[in-house]
């Protein structure tokens, strides 16, 4: 059963393949994309023709590589712009949101809380598609009242960016709450004590203490927006982020390129993780 | 500790913005469009006529209810795959190998969406690796189309979503003491009844928060349906995307979001009400 | 007399150490055996082995005749009441008690006949549809053992149940389970690192330090004639000098300290003339003040401060060579006048201070 109970030789046995099979599972999709990416062939499948590096460095024209195909680097590059921004934006708003809910006491607040928690279970296509169209409720209301007009809500860079952060700061929030409720409230009112203000405990006490959980929900929120799919689907403009891009490539069929850019995010989200992980393991 | 008015406007008003401007009035909007809709003289008014359309269509409610159903099939494998594997790395790996195992397990989940389903992709495919291997190892003679099937499909769902079922998992179950389990052992319970009687019932709200998550995300899915499922295996929100980018009919689509978003509201109403917890509990 | 149990030369090593050495005793029927060390000792261990969730590297272990060496724990006739109890918590007191009933497979009616009958015995009747969470720390305790006795065991381990406790509920709870022992004569193997609890409730304890017994006895005699300087220094409270003997006749020796003080003491084991001891004395062998001074050992100490404890009240002296030494002083009134700073004399019988080879 457990390891301090007997276990029979066979019980063990079949355990232990099992999980080996869960983990070739896990990982074969993975491991066939990035090794395709090294294949000498026009399509992502075998036979293995051979080791090349075309997928990544080829200038064209029959095959063009990662490094020299500007629509992807356009997309990387609006990935990275978008990921950017919504962990600054989110971290900023889910610290506030942290502070709000543990610390202070306000009608509502078990209302609002809850809302907060919403989009936790609201499907990413909805929060999509709701805030395209209050989007452009508010785009047309604009128009028709002031006769203004404002990209911003149109489906564009910033609308994908509110729209990723609008589900992030949650994540955020939860993040930094636990972290919050670890804190002893004591040190801020010793720093208070020895004559501190307000905001000055706020800024040398408390956010210190925060600060790891801090980088660790901004590293969440970077991956978060970096993949995210369903809800900057129905948000992009003439920008399309990565997956964005991938998918319309992939729907149309696919060459080995797409391969050599899921490499590249395997080992860049891998390494992101990795760190954020040792970050996190060595505050505790 | 009391705090000046300023502090706490300063905590608030960026979460009340947040949430009102980006969850609530998003929403509203959702629910106004859906309630609109030309009338035979190409005016816009008030109607019943997008959730009509909804119960006359036969090919709109079936698809809705496949997706509920698939998507609860997906969330019940999911959760027999996952049991085992929770189980294995807390209670029987060496406390050495338990983290590898979890960060091993973390990984997958951290590189996009599409580059998991583009693995599955070219795996399964009638040109794909798995294939070639049975070609090679003479299992089949001619190449089987695997993929866009619903199998497919449900593999993977279930393998984008099996991460958020696990870590609820394995959190819940390390919390579990191991003397009760030796305990019941002691006292003469067999595997199954140390099972169904101390396991399973400790279990309970990880499963519930487990089991949220993934059917929310199922439920959700434009990528994986898309791309894996077949011609015939269409999926909920890709009617929503169908009405709102194919045909430009945003009123339907709306109606359509709505009861999406009615249907895992209730559905997770339901989880939580049956296993008497509430949702502030389960998101933590 | 029978045995329920008999360990015999059970050695448990793991990797780099080895955690119970040789360990060889008998626990008669009926009796309540505790096995007292610190943490760390190899108690838990040994009790681990026996309940079955481990197993010994060498040795055999019998309960009530037959070996059960590669038994697992569900079919061994002995029922272990954890270090935190470990009841279900999704489960009500009487589910918690029928547990093992029902694993058994018995019937509906004698589960529940059973089943409040032993709540009855331990003090909880009516408590069955109680949750966990609502029972007192006392409470709890008795429906972790009364879900073991219901299964009847030849033998009832128990793993230091009460640590979790607080000291009043502790103290009422020693007495307790001495009682329910004696009422329901199953065998009690009780482990505790507490001296009270091993002492109070036992038949016969084990002092167990480093994977080997030191010492097994009656609590009279682990406190009065203790066997090795372990035992002396983990049983009660003792006071020690540094000396060498200069004359020994049978058991009786003279001690000659490093502060120059002669005292008359008994030699446990193997000390010959001019070998160097410590010498142990508990603090109410000491007298103050005797009227009666024939054949005590004298000598004069200063008051330092007043340990006030109620009925185990001290002081604090020091000799001239300031050696700290604790003196019971008895809450008689005789010795109110007492202040820090007087000079007082002090004396004991031979037959108190115990001598062993000096630890180096």
């Amino acid at each position: 059963m457990i390891r301090s109970l007997p276990r029979g030789r066979g019980y063990s046995w079949s355990f232990n393949a099992f999980i080996i099979l869960y983990f070739m599972f896990l990982f074969a999709p993975l491991v066939v994309t990035c090794v395709l990416a090294f294949n000498n062939s026009d399509f992502p499948s075998l036979p293995w023709q051979g080791f090349s590096l075309d997928w990544f460095a080829a200038r064209g024209p029959e095959r063009i590589g990662l490094f020299h195909d500007d629509q992807i680097l356009r997309s990387l590059l609006t990935s990275l712009q978008t990921a950017v921004c919504v962990s600054l934006l989110s971290v900023a708003v889910g610290t506030c949101a942290s502070f709000l809910f543990e610390k202070e006491n306000f009608r509502f607040k078990g209302v609002l809380y809850l809302l907060m928690l919403a989009p936790l279970v609201i499907p990413g296509v909805i929060l999509g598609i709701s805030l395209l169209l209050a989007s452009n409720s508010a785009g047309a209301f604009l128009d028709e009242t002031f006769g203004l007009d404002f990209a911003v809500f149109r489906p564009s860079f910033w609308l994908v960016v509110l729209g990723q952060f609008s589900f992030i700061t949650t994540f955020v929030t939860l993040v930094v709450s636990a972290r919050l409720r670890k804190f002893d409230p004591s040190l801020e009112e010793a720093a208070l004590n020895l004559g501190a203000t307000q905001f000055g405990v706020i800024r040398h006490v408390t956010l210190k203490f925060l600060r790891p959980a801090l980088i660790g929900a901004g590293a969440v929120a970077f991956l978060m927006s970096f993949e995210n799919f369903n809800t900057t689907l129905f948000l992009v403009g003439s920008e399309p982020t990565l997956p964005v891009n991938l998918y319309l490539q992939v729907r149309d069929g696919s060459t080995p390129v797409i391969n050599a850019v899921s490499l590249l995010l395997v080992v860049g989200t891998s390494l992101l993780a990795l760190v954020n992980l040792y970050f996190t393991k060595r505050e505790d | 500790m009391p705090r000046s008015r300023l502090v706490f406007w300063l905590f608030f008003a960026p979460v009340l913005l947040w949430l009102l401007l980006l969850i609530v009035l998003p929403h509203l909007d959702l629910l106004t469009m859906s309630f609109r809709g030309e009338n035979d003289y190409g005016e816009m008014g008030w109607t019943l006529q997008n959730y009509r359309n909804f119960f006359t269509e036969p090919v709109y409610w079936l698809t809705f209810v496949r997706t509920a159903l698939y998507a609860l099939i997906t969330t019940f494998i999911t959760f027999l795959l996952a049991m085992p594997v929770a189980f294995y790395i807390s209670k029987l790996a060496r406390s050495r190998v338990r983290g590898a195992l979890m960060i091993l397990l973390l990984l997958p989940f951290w590189v996009s969406e599409l580059v998991r389903v583009y693995g599955w992709m070219i795996l399964l495919r009638e040109s794909g690796v798995l294939n070639f291997v049975m070609l090679k190892l003479g299992l089949i003679d001619k190449p089987v189309e695997m993929l866009y099937n619903d199998a497919a499909m449900i593999m993977g769902l279930v393998y984008t979503s099996m991460l958020f079922m696990i870590v609820p998992l394995v959190s819940v179950m390390e919390s579990l003491d191991d003397s009760l389990i030796e305990a019941a052992h002691d006292l003469g319970a067999g595997k199954i009844a140390i099972w169904r009687t101390i396991i399973l019932p400790h279990c309970k709200p990880g499963i519930t928060s487990g089991a949220i998550v993934v059917f929310m995300l199922a439920l959700g899915n434009y990528l994986t349906p898309n791309l894996m499922g077949g011609k015939n295996s269409l999926w909920f929100t890709e009617q929503i995307y169908n009405q709102f980018i194919a045909s430009f009919n945003w009123n339907q689509g709306s109606a359509f979001g709505f009861l999406l978003l009615a249907l895992s509201s209730l559905i997770i109403w339901a989880g939580l009400k049956l296993t008497g917890q509430r949702l502030g509990e389960v998101a933590s | 007399m029978t045995n329920d149990l008999s360990v015999r030369n059970v050695v448990k090593r793991f990797a780099d150490f080895t955690a119970v050495n040789d360990v060889s005793f008998d626990v008669p029927s009926g009796s309540f055996f505790s096995i007292l060390g610190p943490s760390g000792c190899g108690k838990t261990t040994l009790l681990r082995m026996i309940a079955g969730f481990d197993s010994p590297t060498s040795g055999d272990i019998d309960i009530r005749g037959a070996s059960v060496i590669g038994v697992p724990p569900n079919r061994r006739p002995v029922n272990l009441v954890f270090q935190h109890l470990a009841l279900f918590p999704m489960m009500n007191v009487a589910e918690n008690v029928a547990f093992g009933l029902r694993r058994r497979g018995a019937s509906g009616n004698e589960i529940s006949r059973k089943t409040a009958a032993i709540l009855d015995r331990v003090g909880l009747p009516g408590y069955g549809r109680k949750r966990i969470d609502q029972l007192s720390g006392g409470q709890k305790q008795r429906v972790a053992i009364a879900r073991c006795l219901v299964l009847d065991p030849s033998v009832l381990l128990l793993d230091e149940p009460l640590g979790a406790l607080d000291l009043k509920l502790r103290e009422q709870m020693k007495l307790e389970l001495k009682k329910l022992q004696a009422k329901i004569g199953t065998t009690f193997i009780y482990i505790t690192h507490d001296q009270s609890e091993a002492l109070v409730m036992s038949d016969r304890v084990a002092v167990m330090h480093d994977g080997r017994f030191e010492q097994v006895g009656a609590p009279q005699e682990l406190y009065g004639r203790p066997a090795t300087p372990f035992v002396a220094r983990f049983v009660g409270d003792n006071n020690k000098w540094r000396g060498r003997i200069t004359q020994r006749v049978g058991d009786d020796v003279l001690v000659a300290t490093d502060e120059g003080f002669s005292f008359r003491a008994r030699a446990q084991g193997c000390c010959g003339d001019g070998s160097v001891v410590d010498l142990f004395l508990r603090p109410e062998a000491m007298r103050i003040e005797p009227r009666e001074t024939d054949g005590l050992n004298l000598f004069d100490v200063t008051v330092k401060s007043i340990l006030f404890d109620g009925a185990n009240s001290r002081l604090l002296t020091v000799t001239r060579e300031d050696h700290e030494l604790l003196v019971t002083l008895p809450q008689n009134r005789r010795f109110d006048h007492i202040e820090p700073g007087n000079d007082i004399r002090v004396g004991w019988h031979p037959e108190s201070g115990i001598c062993f080879e000096a630890e180096s």
